[in-house]
């Protein structure tokens, strides 16, 4: 008796599923199970953090396509963010339904991020990271003194969202919502990755002029690596606005756009499992350092007035480790992990 | 008049502290093609190093703003030797992280020890005013702006005649050619981040004696981006001429702005929009190389 060892394809499309083996289909499909379940035995503060993890994921895999995919670098991800938190606030006010406002304020914040990505035609690598990062502080202004639109330094406030009648008021029921557009995005970026466009952004990063060579049109496709990536940004943006429900411009800050940016490198640039692990990591991180802080304190007395500062410091910390001895990122550890595995105890 | 005459001073002052914070960004930048998104907490470490030793420990200022430049000189060596060392031939992106990394653990060191409170220097200079065309300017700001003026020369004769200046602009040029030469790379790299990391305690020192400091003083370093962009990424003279244009520029957009359109807080978002305005018709600034392509 003799079975398959590892995975052979003879076509293209073989090659490219997402999920190559009956193994993953399973498994994949009881983790979700999994995934579904879990929450129902968590108290109310765990959800919430499951939450944020799931609105961090659609930002980070919406990074990593445009900044691990595509190779152009924007420190702007915080202020589209916000920009799609900005345009479902406003919209929602006039009482348009739920999935409409999504809708909108992805096109709004792909607007937003083409008209910021017009300058990838002529600069690259660093000018262009400077040239988002002016992106990200005019966004800034623009949230704290449009006060018509966006409600100035007093934010806004929105409804928990509502769909057919059903309204999503509870943590729980928030979870699921974000739980399956995060879902939408994940699988919506792995099957970008394996279409003509991904293809013509990853020939973009990786040089871009043997891209034009080959007959990428280096201009368009960049611009619709910024609208793609924003618009996805622009969803997770009303999301968090949704699930916040108050809105304000400190939220949407340099510090969100470089937490997205560390969350790509520390997942891993490029590989859609990368994204999510840094998500669920940057998430967990300061929520970890709360609980240690708690339980520490009762030794160290002073020990939770500086923790502001400790937890910045720590980011910082993790974020240059991990640059320096992890440089793949996590989702490349966990590929080593599971090669590891797969041909134990004969690793040869 | 008087009011934008007023504006234009104050704007060189801050132009001149920028010019030196700039000067040290594009002295990493043009030896190691490093970009250093923490410039500005380099600045704020110095500046908090100065207090330290003049307040806290009650030396005269002279002595303490000597201990400060060594100080300065350790800290650029353990960075570079430490964290920037090790992703040398690494992707833009990973660099620019490790700086960002850096720059949050600059900042809440700074945060630790000496708390989020501002922090007032003792005056070193006398506080009655000079007259400059016709207006009282203080004292401290002539003197940031005079020495931020000899700093430049100073830099200028040594990227010019000294060994190591040469030395530097030839690794700068080629490291290959540089390498071949002679001349070691890495004491290169090294000697720019401690350099660097003088001029921006420097910074730090003067605007510690004009407003006092606090922990936000990091954010100084965003304002640099505007400047090293309209002078040339890679030019020593462009950082200096950068850094006055724009804190005249954002000085006199703000005092429009609150004139003409009644809007506040427009003095952090000028440079900005004026980035991006230089990256769209002159992305490599007045006096930048200009990268060419050819296939």
């Amino acid at each position: 008796m003799h079975g398959q060892c590892g995975l052979f394809f003879r076509t293209y499309a073989g090659e490219a599923q997402i999920f190559p083996s009956r193994f993953l289909k399973i498994s994949m499909l009881l983790f979700f199970l999994v995934l579904c379940a879990v929450p129902h035995f968590m108290n109310q503060y765990l959800v919430s953090i499951l939450c944020l993890i799931n609105i961090a994921v659609i930002g980070a895999v919406s990074l990593n396509l445009l900044t691990g995919t595509c190779g152009q670098i924007s420190l702007g991800h915080g202020a589209f963010f916000g920009v799609g938190a900005y345009t479902a606030g406003y919209c929602a006010a006039f009482g348009l339904p739920f999935p409409l406002v999504m809708v909108l304020a992805g096109l709004v914040t792909a607007a937003v991020g083409m008209i910021f990505g017009l300058p990838s035609l002529r600069l690259k690598g660093i000018y262009l990271a400077i040239a988002t990062l002016a992106a990200q502080l005019i966004l800034e202004y623009v949230f704290l003194h449009w006060d018509a639109v966006t409600g100035g330094s007093n934010g806004l406030a929105l409804d928990p969202p509502s769909l057919f009648g059903f309204s999503f008021d509870s943590d729980l029921k928030m979870f699921y919502l974000t739980l399956a557009i995060a879902c939408l995005t994940v699988l919506g970026v792995r099957n970008i990755m394996r279409t003509k466009l991904g293809r013509a952004f990853t020939a973009i990063r990786d040089y871009h002029l043997s891209a034009e060579i080959v007959g990428v049109d280096l201009f368009a496709y960049k611009l619709r690596a910024f609208g793609v990536s924003s618009f996805m940004a622009g969803m997770g943006g009303a999301l968090w606005a949704y699930y916040t429900m108050y809105i304000t411009p400190e939220q949407f800050g340099i510090g969100l756009s470089i937490s997205y940016l560390a969350m790509v490198v520390i997942g891993g640039m490029g590989s859609v499992l990368g994204g999510v692990f840094g998500a669920i990591f940057i998430t967990i991180l300061p929520e970890a350092l709360n609980f240690i802080a708690q339980h520490a304190g009762e030794a160290f007395t002073d020990i939770s007035g500086s923790l502001l500062a400790m937890k910045e410091g720590v980011f910082g910390l993790v974020l240059v480790l991990f640059l320096i001895f992890e440089p793949e990122g996590l989702a490349n550890r966990w590929r080593l992990v599971k090669a590891y595995w797969k041909l134990y105890p004969f690793a040869h | 008049m008087e009011y934008y005459l007023q504006l234009v001073i104050s704007g060189l002052v801050v132009g001149s502290i920028y010019s030196l914070v700039a000067l040290g960004f594009v002295i990493i930048y043009k030896a190691t093609k490093v970009v250093n998104f923490a410039q500005g907490e380099l600045v704020m470490v110095g500046a908090y190093i100065c207090f330290a030793l003049t307040v806290q420990a009650e030396l005269p200022f002279i002595v303490s703003f000597f201990m400060t430049l060594a100080f300065s000189f350790v800290l650029g060596l353990a960075i570079e030797r430490l964290v920037l060392r090790p992703l040398i031939g690494e992707p833009i992106i990973s660099v620019i992280m490790v700086t960002i990394g850096l720059s949050s653990v600059l900042k809440s060191l700074v945060q630790l020890f000496w708390g989020t409170q501002i922090q007032v220097f003792p005056p070193v200079l006398p506080q009655e005013p000079i007259m400059v065309a016709g207006l009282p300017v203080a004292p401290v700001y002539v003197a940031a702006f005079i020495l931020a003026g000899v700093l430049f020369l100073i830099f200028s004769a040594f990227f010019k005649y000294s060994r190591m200046g040469i030395a530097m602009r030839a690794t700068a040029f080629d490291q290959q050619a540089a390498a071949s030469m002679g001349i070691s790379i890495k004491r290169i790299f090294a000697l720019s981040w401690c350099i660097a990391a003088m001029v921006s305690s420097i910074g730090g020192v003067i605007l510690g004696n004009i407003n006092g400091i606090n922990a936000q003083l990091g954010h100084l370093g965003l304002k640099v981006f505007p400047a090293v962009i309209l002078g040339g990424l890679d030019s020593l003279f462009g950082a200096a001429l950068g850094g006055l244009i724009i804190g005249v520029l954002e000085n006199v957009c703000d005092g429009a702005a609150k004139e003409f359109l009644n809007l506040g807080g427009f003095k952090d978002v000028a440079a900005f929009i004026f980035l991006v305005i230089i990256l769209m018709i002159k992305p490599y600034g007045l006096f930048g190389t200009h990268e060419i392509e050819r296939v």
